[in-house]
């Protein structure tokens, strides 16, 4: 429907999705986009989608790499589909222009739209276009590499260099479009280069040459996109597993002990394991471990030692910490457990997101084994998730597991940088001085959290372990009535930590005809969608968690106002089938997808329009 | 240094009853370390003794001190993160065969490559006891247990030669009946600052009785064992005139006294030598040819793990102008609206 009279595109907001080989840099284009889109006063959310394997096959389906953003006024998703693509060889092409919006612009390399390549990408004819019967769309066809090759032809650098930056060509020719400022990017450029010049220059000057170009061809209408109302405050992009690193290190700050982190490298999570081991200027300690199990027991016995300890994993590892956290269970040791959770089952699709690790989370151990789970909703609220996850093990003296996602660890939204000042201090129950006759098991009568002695704390020497524990003296203990009690305490326990955890909150009416649930890192495309259905007068809220055991102590009273129940995740129904098991007395609906993919708020409003259908 | 701390190994029982079987090798092995600890110099608060699961790992609950009873085989990787997380601590591992070299091998590998400053006791008795009596890791081939009845079919470990590989820097062995030397050898391994794995011969007498008897029979045992300390010859024998002499690559048993061998061709033991050969050669004698090595075989000085990254903290921090999360949440690429 673009009318080329127009002179802008007026829209609230955008997506735009960078697509090229694994080698083309479309990551870190997609990132410098959504950088200075954010700095520029928009809203944004990405979202990376990239092949697992380091190099896939050159120019193949299997080897395209993605990055989506979207930006501009009021963004909670990274859209579902892309008003424009940019596919830098046939197989971007190939893979994405599915995902490319009915009269939306595709740009893409000429110049990478060879014989050989289209071959690769499995086209088979020379008309790409033609043959993926994309006429619909507006496709800007425009040379590229070679532009790039020409605007450096003068530098002496070799070919292979030359084409590297063919990349920031394609991001000038976004910058035009969309109105965006090339400063900050050069800024980039300046610090990134800082000890080589020469491709300082190099890059500045493509990036300016795709600015121009775009000015300069016919086809391109320039958009304008609305901003965001943002509140007034410091602001930085940050992704969930930047922000996890940063939340756990704010804990351990407010609890005044060091962090341990023991892990071992596994994707999507290996990014906290990098990020914690950079921060030795804030005293972390890093451990990379044997094994997922080493990772986990050493953090187990950093614990011991008076540490806010922490293992980050994902799904596979998590079935290895298995046994390692029962004995943090048994034992009442803090320990934080992060799980970014990607599609399984084995090893499953490790670069793509799923929510199917939550039933393993709540019960994946041998014996009653109760821990606190929760999940974070957003990639920025990972840094407070991360925070309660470390504050919620201490003051509880429990392992808990923090549940974020593929989707939540890679994508990045603008923060605005909260002030530690505005966090509590975290007050694990560290025995005091001069106490007498302590004992490891004699516990708190109001939360029934046991006090934490220290090795190193005089007069306070005591023996734990594996083995069932004599109530109060911790002692071993074989005695069938004990068993019972001890079973009981650490169950109640967990359930106390309720009283100390914010009500579930209902976005829209506390009552209707369809309440929509979700946990973690549905957030933002459930919020979106059921947004857009309240706008069109649908009687519909929705409600989601955060806190998964406990859960919120009104959660009874939010679901039991609602005609229907409808619980989306991205599994076959874990967190619906933990729901009915605690609330049996309402009836679920449930709306699941298992692809890898997050959801779509189309297919989201799809749905619940359905149920609130039917009779 | 430190204050004078006075103890004795009356301090460092625990008021719970040892539940070993009877005539157990542990109970003498609890003893040796009890009376050892008294006589290192460490506050009592300072010890913490880390187990796995296993007959021996019961051990930290007899233990008046900070003790934790873990999972099968982690023993070495919790202590691990004990270490690191407090460098000040006294850290002993108490590891069976088939806790530290089967379910744990991987983290026992890994413990000896990091050199990470704590103790590890490896109680070797060549058989899993508390499942009542399989084959281990260390269980001679051909062995009949209750998992191999018709004899074991595996080549088993030299616990010595997997710390060499793995290239650990401390290596003793010693028999839980000899409670001098194993009192000896604990108070070295504290005093030497890395990984110190001492293995303990260590008799179990239900399931495998009289496993090490060749080297502890009460007539024999002199010509069956050799004790090694640093500097001195490597003389044994009930006459004290049996020595150990290279003959090419390999170890070979002399007589002084004959054929002209006089002591100044005996081999002198050097344990802080760096190359492994002739420590693995020690590590690897065995009857009937040869005395079983007891004593410290190696003890060579590398830097350990938490001092380097305790370094790299200090390091990092003096040059970091981030001084708390405040800093680090407005570090990097931040604008203002």
């Amino acid at each position: 429907m673009t009318d080329k009279i127009d002179k802008v595109i007026e829209l609230d907001h955008v997506v735009i999705r960078f697509s090229g080989d694994s080698g083309d840099g479309m990551q870190l284009t997609g990132t410098l986009f959504s950088d200075t889109s954010a700095y520029m006063g928009s809203g944004i959310a990405t979202f990376p989608d990239y092949p697992a394997e380091i190099r896939a096959p050159q120019g193949t389906v299997g080897g395209v790499s993605g990055f989506q953003v979207h930006f501009g006024y009021d963004i909670h998703t990274p859209g579902d589909y892309a008003d424009v693509l940019v596919a830098m060889n046939p197989a971007a092409l190939k893979a994405n222009a599915k995902w490319t919006k009915q009269g939306g612009s595709i740009i893409i390399d000429h110049d990478a739209f060879t014989a050989k390549n289209l071959e690769k990408a499995g086209y088979k004819t020379d008309n790409a276009i033609e043959e993926d019967n994309l006429g619909g769309f507006n496709i800007i066809s425009a040379p590229i590499s070679s532009m790039t090759q020409e605007t450096l032809k003068d530098t002496g650098m070799d070919n292979k260099t030359i084409l590297r930056s063919k990349n920031m060509f394609a991001l000038g020719m976004c910058y035009y479009l969309f109105d965006r400022e090339l400063t900050f990017t050069e800024k980039f450029f300046e610090s990134k280069f800082k000890k080589v010049p020469a491709v300082i220059e190099a890059n500045k000057k493509v990036l300016k040459a795709g600015f121009n170009y775009g000015y300069n061809v016919q086809e391109l209408t320039p958009y304008k996109v609305a901003a965001a109302e943002i509140v007034n405050g410091t602001y930085r992009n940050i992704n969930g597993n930047t922000a996890t690193a940063w939340g756990l290190v704010a804990a351990a700050e407010k609890a005044n002990l060091p962090l341990f982190c023991g892990s071992y490298p596994i994707t999507p999570a290996t990014d906290i394991l990098h990020e914690l081991s950079y921060l030795k200027n804030l005293g972390v300690k890093t451990f990379q471990a044997e094994d997922e199990i080493a990772g986990i027991s050493s953090a187990i016995g950093a614990s011991f030692a008076g540490n806010l300890a922490v293992t980050t994993t994902s799904g596979p590892g998590l079935a290895l910490k298995s046994e390692a956290i029962g004995l943090a269970v048994i034992t009442e040791l803090p320990l934080v457990i992060v799980d970014v959770q990607r599609g399984g089952p084995s090893t499953g699709l490790p670069t793509k997101t799923e929510q199917s690790d939550l039933l393993q989370a709540l019960y994946g151990r041998n014996g009653e084994s109760p821990i606190a789970v929760i999940a974070a909703s957003t990639p920025s609220n990972c840094f407070h998730y991360a925070f309660e996850a470390g504050k919620i093990a201490l003051e509880h003296m429990t392992p808990v597991v923090l549940l974020t996602d593929g989707f939540l660890a890679n994508g990045t939204q603008p923060w605005k940088i909260p002030s530690m000042d505005n966090y509590p201090e975290i007050k694990a129950p560290i025995v005091k001085e001069g106490t007498e006759n302590y004992m490891p098991y004699l516990r708190n009568e109001d939360n029934l959290v046991r006090e934490w002695a220290i090795p190193g704390m005089p007069g306070y020497e005591h023996r734990i372990g594996g083995l069932e524990k004599m109530d109060k003296t911790g002692a071993v203990s074989y005695v069938p009535e004990n068993h019972q009690i001890m079973t009981d305490l650490r169950e109640k326990k967990i359930a106390l930590i309720a009283n100390e955890i914010p009500d579930l909150e209902i976005i829209g009416k506390d009552n209707g005809d369809l309440l929509v649930i979700g946990w973690g890192g549905t957030y933002g495309h459930l919020l979106t969608a059921v947004h857009d259905m309240q706008l069109a007068g649908k009687s519909v809220s929705f409600a989601h968690f955060n806190y998964i055991k406990p859960l919120p102590l009104n959660t009874r009273d939010v679901l039991k106002k609602f005609k229907k129940i409808v619980i989306a995740e991205l599994n076959n129904g874990q967190f619906a089938s933990y729901l009915r098991s605690v609330f049996p007395e309402f009836k679920y609906q449930q709306y699941n997808k298992v692809m890898g993919l997050p959801f779509t708020c189309i297919e989201l409003m799809d749905n619940f329009n359905k149920l609130l259908e039917e009779k | 240094m430190a204050a004078e701390v006075k103890l004795t190994f009356k301090d460092f029982k625990s008021d719970q009853e040892v539940r070993w079987c009877a005539g157990c090798g542990d109970h003498a092995i609890l003893n040796s370390v009890q009376k050892a600890m008294a006589e290192m110099g460490i506050p009592k608060e300072k010890f913490a003794v880390i187990a796995g699961i296993g007959c021996s790992s019961r051990f930290p609950y007899y233990m008046n001190t900070y003790g934790f009873h873990t999972i099968h085989g982690r023993g070495a990787a919790i202590a691990s993160g004990v270490k690191v997380a407090n460098p000040d601590l006294s850290v002993w591992v108490v590891n069976g065969d088939g806790d530290g070299l089967a379910i744990g091998g991987n983290h026992f590998i890994h413990l000896n490559r990091r050199n990470i400053d704590l103790n590890l006791l490896l109680f070797n008795n060549e058989i899993y006891g508390l499942t009542k009596g399989q084959y281990s890791p260390t269980t001679k081939e051909g062995t009949k247990t209750k998992s191999s009845p018709f004899g074991t079919i595996e080549q088993p470990f030299n616990p010595g030669e997997l710390v060499l590989g793995a290239q650990g820097n401390y290596f003793a062995r010693s028999i839980d009946v000899n409670m001098k030397l194993t009192q000896e050898i604990l108070i070295d391994a504290e005093q030497h600052k890395g990984t110190s794995i001492v293995e303990i011969l260590q008799n179990c007498v239900i399931f495998s009785d009289g496993v090490h008897g060749f080297y502890t029979d009460k007539e024999n045992k002199l010509n069956r064992q050799i004790v090694l300390r640093h500097g001195e010859k490597m003389i044994f024998g009930k006459d004290n005139d049996k020595g150990l002499i290279l003959d090419g690559l390999k170890l070979k048993i002399v007589t002084v006294g004959e054929n002209g061998i006089t002591e100044d061709d005996i081999l002198t033991h050097d344990a802080h030598e760096e190359s492994p050969f002739l420590h693995w050669m020690l590590i690897s004698m065995k009857g009937p040819d040869f005395p079983i090595a007891l004593g410290v075989i190696r003890s060579v000085n590398a830097t350990v793990y938490e001092q380097k990254l305790n370094a790299q903290i200090v390091d990092v921090k003096a040059k970091s102008s981030i001084k708390n999360v405040n800093d680090l949440l407005h570090s990097g690429s931040i604008w203002e609206v």
